[in-house]
């Protein structure tokens, strides 16, 4: 019987989140181990198991991935979240690339001054409502269907729900405007997996706090200021 | 009408350097269109020829691709450059997302300010010679064939390569301690597509000139 990956991590968001997400809406069980110490951290890289010393790295299948993307491509093509034929899927890394752009504009946001939280904010926001919102309408609309490619759930709505309510965190009216985007919200989180995911008690991490931020610094030696874009 | 691919960018390396390495290696000629001027990138953001409004794009088989990974894993996948199951996927997405990253500060390092670029350029060394050379150096030797992943050539190998050579573009020694990195280096530009892409008259993008790089600003800032 196959084991349940396991997710080495903190116990926050980050680029973790996004693996809980697609794994979770497959239906996927995991385990996480969280990284708490200094100590724990020096020991998994003294064991040779991150391969660039970084994480995330999951356990899966027998191997240790590491590179947040590589983890992401492997659960979607395992459990079909990434098209039926390679024109698919080459549509499904395009959008998912973009949310990944969005998305990553919030990884730094915890570590963020106050005064800077609020430009971040609005740079987000910004791009958010001119550049990608748009875009996924318009492919919703063009592609007249429930789903961004194809005919089912894939990876891509998967990601793009994600990003619309990390978006909705920051500005709780961002589908304004974007009527597909909300009616595609609605449906994607009623789907069974997905919707248990958003329930309390799930593994989905709350928005990073300030113990969060502390943890990360300690564990990482990250002790330097980040930046706003 | 030629039916080969159609690369958009700026007239250097970029972002679309990857992508003309890896239709090189796969021995897929293409044309490109150069952007010289910021009009012509907004233009086509509002053509809807760019769904993010950014280059790099690719119009391939119909598709007008953008997203660098995107474009590089319909390539590779078209032209059998991506291993033969899920596993040796995953493999080669972890080599090639560990190189993006080096990549990353390889390419920017052109842009920083003349009073910054000796220490960034320390760091892009120390980052190569001590978090991802010897991982590809260990790679090469435990998995004990000519390429990164399997027993064929992959996206893995195209990309290593190409990061070799900048990074000895930087300073010449960067392999001195990596004996299998530098036979693998010898080997791969010695594959006959590869050895045509290295030679004089390719699509292969020279370093960026100082005169330029105000230009190249402008189009993306």
């Amino acid at each position: 019987m196959a084991a349940k990956p396991v997710l080495y991590y903190f116990d926050g968001r980050g680029k973790m989140e996004s693996v809980r997400w697609l794994l979770a809406a497959a239906g996927v069980e995991f385990e996480e181990v969280f990284l708490e110490t200094r100590e724990q951290y020096e020991k998994l890289l003294q064991s040779g198991v991150l391969m660039f010393q970084q994480v995330p790295m999951v356990e899966i299948d027998g191997m240790k991935l590491v590179q947040t993307r590589a983890i992401l491509n492997y659960i979607a093509g395992k459990y079909n979240l990434y098209g039926k034929d390679l024109k698919e899927r080459a549509l499904i890394d395009m959008y998912v690339g973009g949310t990944d752009d969005l998305m990553g504009f919030l990884l730094s946001f915890p570590f963020l001054s106050a005064e800077d939280k609020v430009k971040q904010c609005a740079f987000v926001v910004q791009k958010a409502t001119s550049r990608y919102f748009p875009a996924y309408e318009k492919v919703l609309k063009d592609h007249g269907q429930d789903f961004l490619v194809g005919n089912r759930l894939s990876w891509a709505d998967i990601h793009l729900l994600e990003a619309i309510l990390m978006l909705e965190e920051k500005k709780s009216d961002a589908l304004s405007g974007f009527p597909l985007l909300q009616a595609f919200k609605k449906r994607i989180s009623s789907i069974p997996t997905i919707k248990k995911f958003l329930a309390p008690g799930s593994k989905r991490k709350p928005i990073s706090d300030d113990k969060y931020v502390e943890t990360v610094r300690r564990v990482l030696r990250m002790y330097y200021d980040v930046k706003p874009n | 009408m030629s039916g080969k691919p159609r690369l958009t960018y700026i007239n250097g390396r970029g972002r679309m350097e990857s992508i003309r390495w890896l239709l090189a290696a796969a021995g897929v000629e293409f044309e490109e269109v150069f952007l010289q001027t910021r009009e012509q990138l907004l233009k086509l953001g509002q053509d809807g020829s760019l769904l993010f409004q950014q280059v790099p794009m690719v119009e391939i088989d119909g598709m007008k691709l953008v997203q660098t990974r995107a474009i590089l894993n319909y390539i590779a996948g078209k032209y059998n450059l991506y291993g033969k199951d899920l596993k040796e996927r995953a493999l080669i997405d972890m080599y090639v997302e560990g190189m993006a990253d080096l990549y990353d500060i390889i390419m920017n390092h052109d842009f920083k300010p003349a009073n910054e670029k000796e220490k960034d350029l320390a760091n892009i060394m120390d980052k190569a010679t001590n978090r991802y050379l010897p991982v590809f150096e260990k790679v090469l030797k435990d998995h004990g064939h000519d390429f990164l992943v399997g027993n064929k050539l992959s996206k893995a190998d195209v990309s290593l390569l190409e990061n070799i050579l900048w990074l000895e573009e930087l300073k010449p020694d960067a392999l001195a301690k990596f004996p299998l990195l530098q036979s693998f280096k010898a080997r791969m530009s010695n594959m006959p597509n590869i050895k045509k892409f290295l030679q004089p008259g390719s699509a292969k993008k020279p370093l960026i000139q100082e005169k330029d790089i105000p230009n190249v600003m402008a189009i993306f800032h």
